[in-house]
Parts: C-alpha cells; structure tokens; sequence
C-alpha cells in the first residue's frame, strides 16, 4: 500500500492584516474579517517564490522521511505561481534537495489543485513500484488584484509530500477525483492578476465539486464522517471549509485542526496540503484523515488517509505547522506589502 | 375602454441565481406555468417586459426569440422597457390590447437574466436607467441616488435610520412565507443596520438582490373569461401611468415621486376607490427607503409618515395596508424586467385566496406599483376579485 513517509511545511513570517489592506481601499475591515473569517494572511518575502518554499518544505519533509534523496524516482511541483513560464520549477527544487540526476520531473497547475494533483500522481506511482520515492509539493505565492476581494487572503505557503510503500507515517486508503469545465476563477498568459466569477465560484464551483468528491469517497470507502478524527478541504477563505464540511457530515472539532486560513489565508496550491500536514502534526497512530481539494476550472482530489505508529517517532524531526503559524511574525504595512508582492511598477 | 379585462393565469419561474438555466429557460418556464394555470390552449399576443437582456446576456430582439421558444410563432410579440418597471408597462400594453378587442388571449410576461455577468457589469447595466449625461457620467449609481433621496426623507420629516431598517425586517419576515423568494431568511433592524455600507445611510440589506427570473400572467376579456375560468376571476380595475425626469436633480422635491402620485391618482379614479379601499398592495421596494416614499405617494399614509408606520407595523401582514406580503424586491427578489409581472401574480394569489400562510385576510382589491430607475417612470394597477 502506498503513503506519505515525510512531510514538511512551510509558510514565510511575513504577515498583513485584513485591517491594513481594508484601510488601503476605504474598505470595512470587520465586514471582511467576518464575511472571508480571515483575520491576516501570509506573505512572501522578496527574495521568495514557489521554488524556495518548495525547497523549505521539501527539505523538512526528507528529515521526516529519513531517506536518501537520491531514492526519490519524480518530483512534482503544484502551483499557479510557478516564477517561469517555461522552465520548470521542479528542476531547481530537485537539484537543491540532491535527488537529480535519475529523477522525473514535472510542475502541475491546476488552479488551486496543483498540490494534491501531485501528490495524486506521486501515489500512483510509487504504488505501481515504477519507483521507490515521489515528492510531491503545493507551493504558492498567489495573486489578487489590488482592491479585489482576493487581496484579503490570496497568501504564500508550501506543503511537501515523500510517497512511498514502506516506512509509512499514513497510508492511503482511498482516491477519488471529480472535475468539470466549470470557468470559475481564471487567469490567462501575460496577466498578473486572476479574475472570478464573484458568488459563481461558490455554489456551482467549490461546493459543488467538493461535495460531488467527498460524498463519492464516502461511499466508495463505505466510511460515515463519523469515523474520521480530522478532515480538511481546501480553504479559500475560514467560511467554506467549516460549510462544505457541515454539507458533508463533518463537524468544526474535525475541521478546526487543519483549518489555516483564518491566520494565513489561502495558500492555494498550498491550502488543504497545509492543512494535512498541521492535522499529521497532532493526529494519533489509526486516526483516519478525509480530505478533499478543490481547484478552480474545477475539479477535487479526494484522499483519505490512515495514520500509522511511526508518525509519533518523526513528528518532531521537523518544525510542526502550527508552531510555524504562531511563531515568528512580522507584521507588514501596506507599502512594504506592495513592494515585497511586486505590486509597485516603475513606468520608466 | 370597451371591453373589461381579467387575469386568468399566472405562472413564476425558480428565481435565484440560476447559472444552468437560460434567459428562455426561465421565461418558457414561467409563461408554461401561466398558461397551464389558465387552462387555455392558446395565446393570440405576447408582451414581455425587459429591462437591458442587450447588456446582461447579448441578447436583443427577445420577443421573437421568446415567441420562438414558446412554440407560439407567428403570434405578434413585443418587447417593452421602461427600466425597472419594464414588467408593469407589459402588463399595460396587454391590457390595452384585450380591452381595444385586439386580441382574445394575451401573455404578458417579464424576464430578466442577471447572473450571467459580474456585479460589476451589472451594476454598470442598471446604471442604464439613470441619466448617462447628468447623472451616471459622474460616478453616480442607483444605491448612491436613493441615499440621497434617503439623507433627503430623514433631513425634512426626521426619519430615522431604524425606521428605514424596519422595512427590511418586515419584508422579510413576509419573504419567509413564500416559498419563492430568493432571500427567505429573516433579519433584525440591528442587523440591517450593521451590515456592510453600500451608500451612506444604504446598506447591503437595504438593497434589492441581483436576481434572474422570470413572470407571466395571462390575459382575457371578461366575456371570454367567463367561459373558459374554472378560478376566481380578477379583473384590472384600473391603472395608471406616468413619467418624471429620469435625472433626480430635475425635480423640484427631492421627498416626492410625482409619477407614482399621478399614475396612482390615474389609477384610483379608473377605478372609481379611494386608498384606504386597498387590501394589499405590492411596491417597488428596490431599496427600503423607496418603499417609504411609495406607501406615502400612493396615499396609504400622509407625506412624511411613511417611517412611523413602517415601524409601527401599518405595512405588515395583519396590519391595517399590507404591503409586499410576497417579500417584495427586498426578499423575493429583483429581476428587474419580471418584476412588474410578479407583483399582479402575487395580487392574483392573494385576491385568489392562494397565498397560504402569507394570505392577507378577505382581500378583494389589490393594487401594484412598479417604477424605473429613481422614479423616472411608474405604473400602478388596480385588481378587484370579481
């Protein structure tokens, strides 16, 4: 059976709150902070993208694993920020955690899907014993427009998956993938900023294709949301997650642990990854994990995942994701916050 | 007029943010409704108010296209507008026809396709109704002239904010009886009063959703009627119709809408009553202080009183002028072109004795009222159950 045998997070210490973007607009902060359940998100520093938070997580998930770097057979890189247009961003992650040359390599993009799209194929592949190891990562440093409701919580954030099928820290018990052309959240060549479909993007994009997923993966596991400690959906804003999870059957205890957003924001390729690492942080050796993602385009990867003894030895081989969220910070003003997301264009 | 004229079908679509349907989906699937409910096998014209379907979906040319759809070619089918009160200039237009003995059976209908652009683009289509030279070119929308028309009310007959909010609550606390309505949920004047501001004194829950749906109602002479209506039959005792300029700084006071004065004045003396004789009454409530001013101008309380009596419950189910028992716009719902349509369909259900838990007690005259944009156009009918 295959499974994770290393993970690793990472989410960078800069952080804005929803009141200092607020101020920026003329906007009411509380309506935001209430209506998004998003009090402040994270932010990239200047020298940061999705290759480096690539590179973090990727490294604290081999310390978790404890292998050879050089055993990892693919690299698979989800994002919507990869910092190239042409040129992976797998190869540099690969060369920087040593596990080149023998190595197969890809970068995923799936709107918010790109991580768990890869940690989907990483599984199959290891599975099918083509290869020992697959890394699989979520990495963002996401964009909202200046102004647009996504500014509130478009945030930066890497989670890294090592899939193998021994020495497993959670096996994989089941998938389950839903998609449709649902054109909910887009943005295309040579724009910087995505556009959306406003309130579209709810009922008939996220909550549609996440219930289509999770009500699927019950079924084909014969399993009720009460047999799981923990489940985690993708989090654009603190709202949908604990909603979708309700449709569901799923109640906010199940959630709470692997719910970021409200301190980070949407991490996106990053979101419902992130969320599986903080709940592997404090779930005990049985515990069974639901989680489903969603991307928008639009489509969900579901998974559900049992946790095994060894989680208890690894578990602190790497720094735990809520001891990240609450550690080191540094707040942000909204001119420092242009000039680290690159908002501030010379016109000369 | 030679000849009276009754309703004798009325139909609804689902209305709500309907992204899988189409704006004929929803208006075949209304006008069907109308025309089962009549029981008639055929219609002779058709009437459809809309409001901008060119902005909202690219679409003109809509009554052939509806004809069309219906399966009801080669009927004459026409398209009216008159901004938000497209629907209630519908509802005349058929009522003309069948009164001149034009036509036998005539389907009005009201459509409007909201969801398919964003809130921007919709707000830029509804700004269409307000003058583009004078008013629109400078920033203004349609929550910002009704703040201040608002500002105006408090100003002049000290109004309060609470007052304002207690139109909200009311409507929907009727919306929440209706099955149909977008908007069913119930709020507090608390809650209408902290949430998100939209213009100054105007909040979100001051405001009429964006909504795609669709009405229809069918008319006939009462001759015809007669034969073929197995329901109470609800004949159009009058209406009235009237215009103002468009633009609000145009008008002399800023506290009156003088085309629902005067389409209302037309209205009660074709209809030969009085407004303490209405039973129940719909209006167009596009935001709460709107429905303030109409209650005033339609005569159902003196010039400035239309807050205490909101908040002293005179427009509320059980009270002495129900008004918008169906939720109104505030609750049911905004479609704008449909809306003018919806509103006889609610008074045919009420006067019908249909409206089950939100059913206003022995109403047997009911009256509408339907306008564009800040008061630029208006049409007021009255309906009696015969």
């Amino acid at each position: 059976m295959a499974g994770i045998v290393g993970y690793g997070s990472y989410i960078p210490k800069y952080r804005i709150r929803v009141e200092e973007i607020a101020k920026q607009w003329g906007a009411d902060a509380e309506s935001y902070r209430k209506g998004l359940m998003v009090e402040e998100k994270s932010v990239p520093a200047l020298d940061q993208d999705t290759i480096t938070m690539a590179v973090e997580a990727s490294l604290r998930a081999l310390s978790r694993a404890g292998i050879n770097p050089l055993e990892i057979g693919a690299v698979y890189v989800g994002s919507e920020s990869h910092p190239y247009a042409v040129k992976p961003s797998g190869t540099t992650l690969a060369e920087a955690i040593a596990a080149t040359p023998e190595v197969h390599c890809a970068d995923f993009e799936f709107a918010c899907k790109a991580g768990s799209e890869a940690m989907f194929v990483a599984l199959q592949l290891v599975q099918t014993g083509s290869m020992k190891y697959a890394l699989a990562v979520g990495a963002d440093t996401s964009q909202g427009a200046p102004g647009d409701a996504l500014e509130y919580t478009a945030s930066a954030g890497a989670a890294a998956f090592i899939m193998g099928t021994e020495n497993l820290l959670a096996t994989c018990e089941h998938t389950y993938s839903f998609m449709t052309d649902t054109p909910d959240f887009w943005r295309r060549e040579h724009q910087f900023y995505p556009q959306h479909g406003g309130r579209f993007t709810g009922e008939p994009a996220y909550f549609k294709h996440i219930t289509g997923c999770g009500e699927a993966l019950l079924q084909k596991s014969g399993l009720k949301p009460q047999d799981f400690a923990y489940a985690v959906f993708h989090q654009p804003n603190g709202k949908f997650p604990i909603r979708v999870g309700r449709m569901l059957g799923f109640s906010k205890e199940q959630i709470s642990q692997g719910l970021l957003c409200p301190r980070i924001g949407n991490t996106y390729s990053g979101s419902s990854p992130l969320g599986l690492t903080a709940i592997l942080d404090a779930a005990k050796p049985g515990d069974l994990v639901f989680m489903v993602s969603y991307g928008s385009g639009a489509g969900s990867d579901g998974f559900i995942w049992k946790v095994t003894e060894r989680i208890e030895q690894v578990r602190n081989a790497a720094p735990l994701t809520w001891d990240i969220i609450n550690g080191e910070k540094n707040y942000l003003d909204y001119g420092l916050y242009s000039k680290y997301r690159r908002k501030i264009i010379k016109n000369n | 007029m030679s000849r009276d004229v009754v309703v004798i079908g009325v139909g609804l679509s689902q209305w709500g943010e309907l992204w899988d349907l189409s704006l004929r989906d929803i208006f075949v699937d209304a006008a069907l409704a109308a025309i089962q409910d009549a029981g008639v096998d055929r219609i002779d014209a058709m009437y459809v108010g809309n409001m901008t379907a060119g902005i909202f979906t690219g679409q003109e040319h809509l009554a052939s296209l509806l004809a069309d759809y219906l399966g009801v070619t080669p009927i004459p089918a026409a398209r009216v507008e008159s901004a938000c009160a497209s629907g209630g200039l519908a509802v005349k237009m058929g009522f003309m026809d069948v009164a001149l003995g034009l036509s036998e059976i005539v389907l009005v209908g009201g459509v409007e396709k909201m969801t398919d652009v964003g809130t921007e683009e919709a707000t830029y289509a509804l700004s269409t109704a307000a003058d583009q030279d004078y008013e629109v070119y400078h920033g203004i929308t349609f929550p910002g002239l009704y703040a201040m028309m608002a500002r105006v009310h408090m100003e002049k007959f000290g109004t309060t904010r609470k007052q304002i909010a207690e139109v909200a609550v009311k409507n929907h606390y009727h919306g929440s009886m209706n099955p149909a309505a977008q908007y069913p949920q119930q709020v507090t004047a608390e809650q209408v009063m902290k949430s998100v501001m939209i213009a100054d004194p105007l909040r979100i829950l001051d405001c009429s959703p964006i909504t795609d749906g669709a009405a229809a109602i069918i008319l006939c002479s009462l001759d015809v009627a007669k034969k073929i209506s197995k329901k109470p039959l609800i004949k159009i005792k009058g209406f009235g119709h009237a215009t103002d300029s468009i633009a609000l700084h145009s008008r002399t006071d800023l506290t009156l809408l003088p085309a629902t004065v005067k389409a209302a004045q037309n209205a009660y003396k074709m209809a030969g009553i009085s407004p303490a004789q209405i039973d129940v009454a719909e209006v167009h409530d596009c935001f709460t202080i709107a429905e303030i001013f109409i209650i005033e101008d339609l005569g159902f309380v003196p010039k400035g009183q239309g807050g205490k009596a909101s908040e002293a419950g005179i427009t509320r189910l059980g009270g002495k002028h129900p008004v918008n028992v169906s939720g109104g716009l505030k609750s049911k719902g905004h479609p704008v072109g449909a809306t003018g349509v919806a509103q006889v369909v609610e008074i045919v259900t009420q006067l019908r004795g249909d409206a089950g838990p939100r059913q206003v007690k022995k109403a047997r005259i009911g009256l509408t009222q339907n306008m564009g944009g800040s008061g630029g156009s208006s049409l007021v009918h009255i309906l009696e159950v015969i």
